[in-house]
Protein backbone atom coordinates (compact mmCIF):
# COMPACT_ATOMS: atom_id res chain seq x y z
CA UNK A 1 0.00 0.00 0.00
CA UNK A 2 2.82 2.42 0.76
CA UNK A 3 4.54 1.65 -2.56
CA UNK A 4 3.63 4.23 -5.10
CA UNK A 5 2.95 2.82 -8.52
CA UNK A 6 3.61 5.92 -10.52
CA UNK A 7 1.19 6.23 -13.39
CA UNK A 8 0.13 9.43 -15.08
CA UNK A 9 -3.26 8.01 -15.96
CA UNK A 10 -4.12 6.90 -12.42
CA UNK A 11 -2.81 10.16 -10.93
CA UNK A 12 -4.77 12.34 -13.33
CA UNK A 13 -8.01 10.39 -13.06
CA UNK A 14 -7.78 10.48 -9.27
CA UNK A 15 -7.05 14.20 -9.25
CA UNK A 16 -10.01 14.85 -11.53
CA UNK A 17 -12.49 12.54 -9.86
CA UNK A 18 -12.01 13.58 -6.23
CA UNK A 19 -13.84 16.95 -6.49
CA UNK A 20 -16.75 15.26 -8.23
CA UNK A 21 -16.76 12.50 -5.62
CA UNK A 22 -16.96 15.06 -2.81
CA UNK A 23 -19.61 17.07 -4.62
CA UNK A 24 -21.67 13.93 -5.09
CA UNK A 25 -21.21 13.09 -1.39
CA UNK A 26 -22.58 16.51 -0.40
CA UNK A 27 -25.46 15.97 -2.80
CA UNK A 28 -26.23 12.55 -1.27
CA UNK A 29 -26.25 14.06 2.24
CA UNK A 30 -28.30 17.13 1.35
CA UNK A 31 -30.71 15.33 -0.94
CA UNK A 32 -31.53 12.57 1.54
CA UNK A 33 -34.89 14.21 2.15
CA UNK A 34 -36.01 13.52 -1.41
CA UNK A 35 -34.10 10.49 -2.64
CA UNK A 36 -32.29 7.45 -1.28
CA UNK A 37 -29.24 8.59 0.62
CA UNK A 38 -28.40 10.48 3.76
CA UNK A 39 -25.65 10.86 6.26
CA UNK A 40 -24.30 7.31 6.29
CA UNK A 41 -24.08 6.97 2.50
CA UNK A 42 -22.70 10.46 2.00
CA UNK A 43 -20.19 9.93 4.80
CA UNK A 44 -18.89 6.79 3.10
CA UNK A 45 -18.47 8.72 -0.15
CA UNK A 46 -16.56 11.47 1.66
CA UNK A 47 -14.36 8.84 3.29
CA UNK A 48 -13.64 7.32 -0.13
CA UNK A 49 -12.59 10.73 -1.42
CA UNK A 50 -10.01 10.78 1.39
CA UNK A 51 -8.91 7.16 1.10
CA UNK A 52 -8.44 7.34 -2.68
CA UNK A 53 -5.48 9.77 -2.51
CA UNK A 54 -3.96 7.58 0.21
CA UNK A 55 -4.03 4.65 -2.21
CA UNK A 56 -2.76 6.58 -5.22
CA UNK A 57 -0.36 9.20 -3.87
CA UNK A 58 0.81 7.22 -0.84
CA UNK A 59 -0.17 7.46 2.79
CA UNK A 60 2.59 9.88 3.79
CA UNK A 61 1.68 12.61 1.31
CA UNK A 62 -2.05 12.28 1.90
CA UNK A 63 -1.77 12.43 5.68
CA UNK A 64 -0.19 15.85 5.46
CA UNK A 65 -3.46 17.03 3.94
CA UNK A 66 -5.80 15.10 6.21
CA UNK A 67 -4.20 13.45 9.24
CA UNK A 68 -5.52 10.53 11.23
CA UNK A 69 -5.87 12.81 14.23
CA UNK A 70 -8.04 15.16 12.18
CA UNK A 71 -10.13 12.16 11.13
CA UNK A 72 -10.90 10.95 14.65
CA UNK A 73 -11.59 14.55 15.72
CA UNK A 74 -14.03 14.85 12.83
CA UNK A 75 -15.76 11.63 13.90
CA UNK A 76 -16.17 13.01 17.42
CA UNK A 77 -17.44 16.35 16.12
CA UNK A 78 -20.02 14.53 13.99
CA UNK A 79 -21.43 12.59 16.94
CA UNK A 80 -21.34 15.80 19.01
CA UNK A 81 -23.38 17.70 16.38
CA UNK A 82 -26.04 15.01 16.51
CA UNK A 83 -26.03 14.84 20.32
CA UNK A 84 -26.13 18.62 20.78
CA UNK A 85 -29.07 18.86 18.37
CA UNK A 86 -30.86 16.49 20.72
CA UNK A 87 -29.82 18.51 23.78
CA UNK A 88 -31.05 21.71 22.10
CA UNK A 89 -34.47 20.09 21.95
CA UNK A 90 -34.30 19.71 25.72
CA UNK A 91 -33.15 23.32 26.21
CA UNK A 92 -36.01 24.65 24.10
CA UNK A 93 -38.50 22.86 26.32
CA UNK A 94 -39.21 19.73 24.31
CA UNK A 95 -38.08 16.14 24.56
CA UNK A 96 -34.58 14.91 23.68
CA UNK A 97 -34.23 14.98 19.87
CA UNK A 98 -37.62 16.69 19.50
CA UNK A 99 -36.82 19.06 16.65
CA UNK A 100 -40.25 20.67 16.56
CA UNK A 101 -39.40 22.97 19.47
CA UNK A 102 -36.18 24.40 17.96
CA UNK A 103 -37.61 27.89 17.38
CA UNK A 104 -34.27 29.39 16.23
CA UNK A 105 -34.67 27.44 12.98
CA UNK A 106 -37.78 29.48 12.24
CA UNK A 107 -41.03 28.45 10.63
CA UNK A 108 -43.58 26.01 11.92
CA UNK A 109 -42.61 22.77 13.70
CA UNK A 110 -42.61 20.75 10.49
CA UNK A 111 -40.11 23.13 8.84
CA UNK A 112 -37.94 22.98 11.95
CA UNK A 113 -37.95 19.19 11.78
CA UNK A 114 -37.06 19.39 8.09
CA UNK A 115 -34.03 21.58 8.81
CA UNK A 116 -32.98 19.70 11.93
CA UNK A 117 -32.96 16.44 9.98
CA UNK A 118 -30.41 18.04 7.64
CA UNK A 119 -28.36 19.12 10.66
CA UNK A 120 -28.44 15.61 12.07
CA UNK A 121 -27.58 14.04 8.72
CA UNK A 122 -24.57 16.35 8.48
CA UNK A 123 -23.42 15.11 11.88
CA UNK A 124 -23.83 11.50 10.78
CA UNK A 125 -21.89 12.22 7.58
CA UNK A 126 -18.95 13.80 9.41
CA UNK A 127 -18.96 10.98 11.96
CA UNK A 128 -18.90 8.22 9.35
CA UNK A 129 -16.27 10.07 7.30
CA UNK A 130 -13.90 10.46 10.25
CA UNK A 131 -14.48 6.96 11.60
CA UNK A 132 -13.82 5.21 8.28
CA UNK A 133 -10.65 7.18 7.56
CA UNK A 134 -9.41 6.53 11.11
CA UNK A 135 -9.99 2.79 10.82
CA UNK A 136 -8.36 2.69 7.38
CA UNK A 137 -5.26 4.58 8.52
CA UNK A 138 -4.77 2.57 11.67
CA UNK A 139 -5.32 -0.80 10.03
CA UNK A 140 -2.83 0.19 7.33
CA UNK A 141 0.14 0.46 9.67
CA UNK A 142 -0.94 1.48 13.15
CA UNK A 143 1.69 4.21 13.28
CA UNK A 144 1.28 7.05 15.70
CA UNK A 145 -0.12 10.04 13.82
CA UNK B 1 -22.49 -38.30 21.54
CA UNK B 2 -22.33 -37.07 17.97
CA UNK B 3 -25.71 -38.63 17.24
CA UNK B 4 -27.18 -36.90 20.30
CA UNK B 5 -25.91 -33.47 19.25
CA UNK B 6 -27.25 -34.03 15.73
CA UNK B 7 -30.61 -34.96 17.28
CA UNK B 8 -30.62 -31.80 19.40
CA UNK B 9 -29.65 -29.77 16.34
CA UNK B 10 -32.46 -31.29 14.27
CA UNK B 11 -34.95 -30.68 17.09
CA UNK B 12 -33.85 -27.06 17.32
CA UNK B 13 -34.13 -26.63 13.54
CA UNK B 14 -37.61 -28.12 13.70
CA UNK B 15 -38.51 -25.66 16.47
CA UNK B 16 -37.29 -22.75 14.34
CA UNK B 17 -39.29 -23.93 11.32
CA UNK B 18 -42.34 -24.39 13.54
CA UNK B 19 -41.93 -20.86 14.88
CA UNK B 20 -41.27 -19.45 11.43
CA UNK B 21 -44.43 -20.97 10.03
CA UNK B 22 -46.41 -18.65 12.27
CA UNK B 23 -44.92 -15.46 10.80
CA UNK B 24 -47.13 -13.04 8.96
CA UNK B 25 -46.66 -13.01 5.19
CA UNK B 26 -44.11 -10.49 3.93
CA UNK B 27 -45.82 -7.16 3.32
CA UNK B 28 -49.14 -8.33 4.78
CA UNK B 29 -51.11 -5.14 5.52
CA UNK B 30 -52.98 -6.86 8.37
CA UNK B 31 -49.88 -8.07 10.22
CA UNK B 32 -49.20 -6.50 13.64
CA UNK B 33 -46.08 -4.76 12.30
CA UNK B 34 -48.11 -2.98 9.62
CA UNK B 35 -51.04 -1.96 11.81
CA UNK B 36 -49.27 -0.44 14.83
CA UNK B 37 -47.17 2.70 14.10
CA UNK B 38 -46.07 2.05 10.50
CA UNK B 39 -49.32 3.39 9.07
CA UNK B 40 -48.98 6.52 11.22
CA UNK B 41 -45.45 7.12 9.92
CA UNK B 42 -46.55 6.77 6.30
CA UNK B 43 -49.58 9.01 6.70
CA UNK B 44 -48.05 11.75 8.85
CA UNK B 45 -44.46 11.88 7.60
CA UNK B 46 -45.01 14.71 5.14
CA UNK B 47 -47.17 16.90 7.36
CA UNK B 48 -44.90 16.31 10.37
CA UNK B 49 -41.52 16.81 8.75
CA UNK B 50 -42.05 18.11 5.17
CA UNK B 51 -39.82 15.22 4.08
CA UNK B 52 -41.09 13.18 1.12
CA UNK B 53 -38.62 10.37 1.83
CA UNK B 54 -40.23 8.43 4.68
CA UNK B 55 -37.04 6.45 5.25
CA UNK B 56 -35.20 9.67 6.14
CA UNK B 57 -37.94 10.98 8.40
CA UNK B 58 -38.15 7.67 10.27
CA UNK B 59 -34.36 7.37 10.50
CA UNK B 60 -33.59 10.90 11.67
CA UNK B 61 -36.79 12.04 13.36
CA UNK B 62 -39.18 9.35 14.59
CA UNK B 63 -36.34 6.96 15.42
CA UNK B 64 -33.75 9.63 16.14
CA UNK B 65 -32.38 8.08 19.33
CA UNK B 66 -31.77 4.81 17.50
CA UNK B 67 -29.74 6.63 14.85
CA UNK B 68 -27.83 8.57 17.51
CA UNK B 69 -26.85 5.18 18.92
CA UNK B 70 -25.76 3.98 15.48
CA UNK B 71 -23.56 7.01 14.98
CA UNK B 72 -22.09 6.53 18.45
CA UNK B 73 -21.36 2.89 17.59
CA UNK B 74 -19.47 3.94 14.45
CA UNK B 75 -17.45 6.44 16.47
CA UNK B 76 -16.85 3.88 19.22
CA UNK B 77 -15.53 1.41 16.63
CA UNK B 78 -13.02 3.98 15.40
CA UNK B 79 -12.02 4.89 18.96
CA UNK B 80 -11.59 1.20 19.84
CA UNK B 81 -9.35 0.61 16.81
CA UNK B 82 -7.37 3.71 17.83
CA UNK B 83 -6.92 2.46 21.40
CA UNK B 84 -6.06 -1.15 20.51
CA UNK B 85 -3.66 -0.55 17.61
CA UNK B 86 -1.87 2.54 18.92
CA UNK B 87 -1.26 1.19 22.42
CA UNK B 88 -0.04 -2.12 20.95
CA UNK B 89 2.42 -0.30 18.71
CA UNK B 90 3.85 1.74 21.54
CA UNK B 91 4.51 -1.36 23.64
CA UNK B 92 6.35 -3.02 20.76
CA UNK B 93 8.68 -0.08 20.36
CA UNK B 94 9.65 0.42 23.99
Amino acid sequence: MTDRHSSVIVDTVTRLSIPFLQMFALYVIAHGHYSPGGGFQGGVLLAMSTVLPRLVFGAEASRQQFSTRAAITLAGVGVLIYFLTGVLGLLYGGAFLDYGTLSFLGGDPSTRRYLAILLVETGIGLGVWGALVTVYDLLLDGEAP
Amino acid sequence: MKGLSLLVLAAFAGLLVYGGADFAALGDPKSPASTHVSAQYLQRSYTDTKTPNVVTSVLADYRGIDTLGETAVVFTAAAAVWCILLTGRKKDES
